[in-house]
């Protein structure tokens, strides 16, 4: 199989599963967040059902030698926690939790032609870039 | 407020997209990390392979589209004002990329994996989320 009608594949997979899921709504992801107030659990189930594939995948992965459609995996290995992992997660949770979108629903929301989902994906690839210039850039 | 929904859909859409990140590892090999792939595809990380990143982002697009069309209308209520969404989108930026992942690749890959720097990962990115919603809704009474 070729690896890039995979890609396509896979991600039209996973843009239907934005939109299926709800997750493609700020509206409800802060809802899901606001675990003191009007708490909107459904969105649980999004990470739930999307665990159970993705785990049985990581399980065949490990009796394979290389993947089908490519000559090898590229897993990350580290287990160091360190500070830019933390300190980024930190940084994502509180963009995340002040407007509602991460960066797949966010993407997935530029097809509804929602302004807002186009200003915000400009400011996520400015910070992407801002990043690749200042801590990323001896790396 | 958004509408209550069945459980089934969130249930339906986090299997289609747990089933696009073990396709995705087990035919190409991998990590199905929106943020990582974004980056890729902008030209904005290191030597990996555009084309695949820029091909997963249009099938990512062209599956949303599709979806809206012929299985569910999906409504984008965003009440942040454009400032806030500036601000959002840069911190989520350059947060995931310092970070290594967002919610897809530490989320539902590294989870999935077992993987010690994703569980911490998903674990201080869910709880600073739910603490600035807090702070935001319940503290100074609505900003977002």
């Amino acid at each position: 199989m070729n690896r890039l009608i995979v890609a396509v594949l896979c991600g039209l997979l996973f843009g239907a599963g934005m939109v299926v899921s709800d997750m493609i709504n700020p509206a409800r992801v802060l809802a899901f967040l606001d675990v003191t107030g009007a708490w909107d659990p459904s969105l649980a189930f999004v990470m739930g059902g999307a665990l159970i594939p993705s785990a049985i995948a990581y399980l065949i992965r490990r009796r394979m030698e290389t993947p089908v459609a490519a000559e090898t995996f590229h897993v990350p290995e580290s287990r160091t926690i360190d500070t830019p992992l933390v300190g980024g997660a930190v940084l994502f949770g509180l963009g995340w939790g002040l407007v509602g979108l991460c960066p797949g629903p966010a993407l997935a929301a530029l097809t509804t032609g929602a302004w807002q989902a186009f200003v915000f994906v400009g400011a996520l690839v400015a910070g992407m870039a801002l990043f690749r210039l200042t801590l990323d850039r001896n790396a | 407020m958004p509408e209550p929904i069945s459980f089934v859909w969130p249930l339906a859409g986090g299997l289609l997209v747990g089933l696009s990140a073990g396709l995705y590892l087990l035919l190409n090999g991998r990590v199905a990390g929106i943020s990582g792939l974004t980056a890729a595809a902008t030209g904005l990380s290191k030597g990996a392979p555009r084309t695949l990143d820029l091909l997963f982002i249009a099938g990512l697009l062209g599956g949303a589209a599709l979806a809206s069309a012929l299985i569910r209308r999906p409504e984008v209520q965003i009440t942040s004002d454009i400032w806030l969404l500036v601000l959002g989108g840069l911190i989520v930026g350059f947060g995931t990329r310092w970070g290594s992942g967002c919610t897809s690749g530490h989320g539902v890959c590294g989870l999935a994996r077992l993987s010690p720097r994703s569980i911490v990962a998903t674990g201080v990115f869910m709880a600073v989320a739910a603490l600035t919603v807090f702070v935001t809704r319940h503290l100074l009474g609505g900003l977002a």
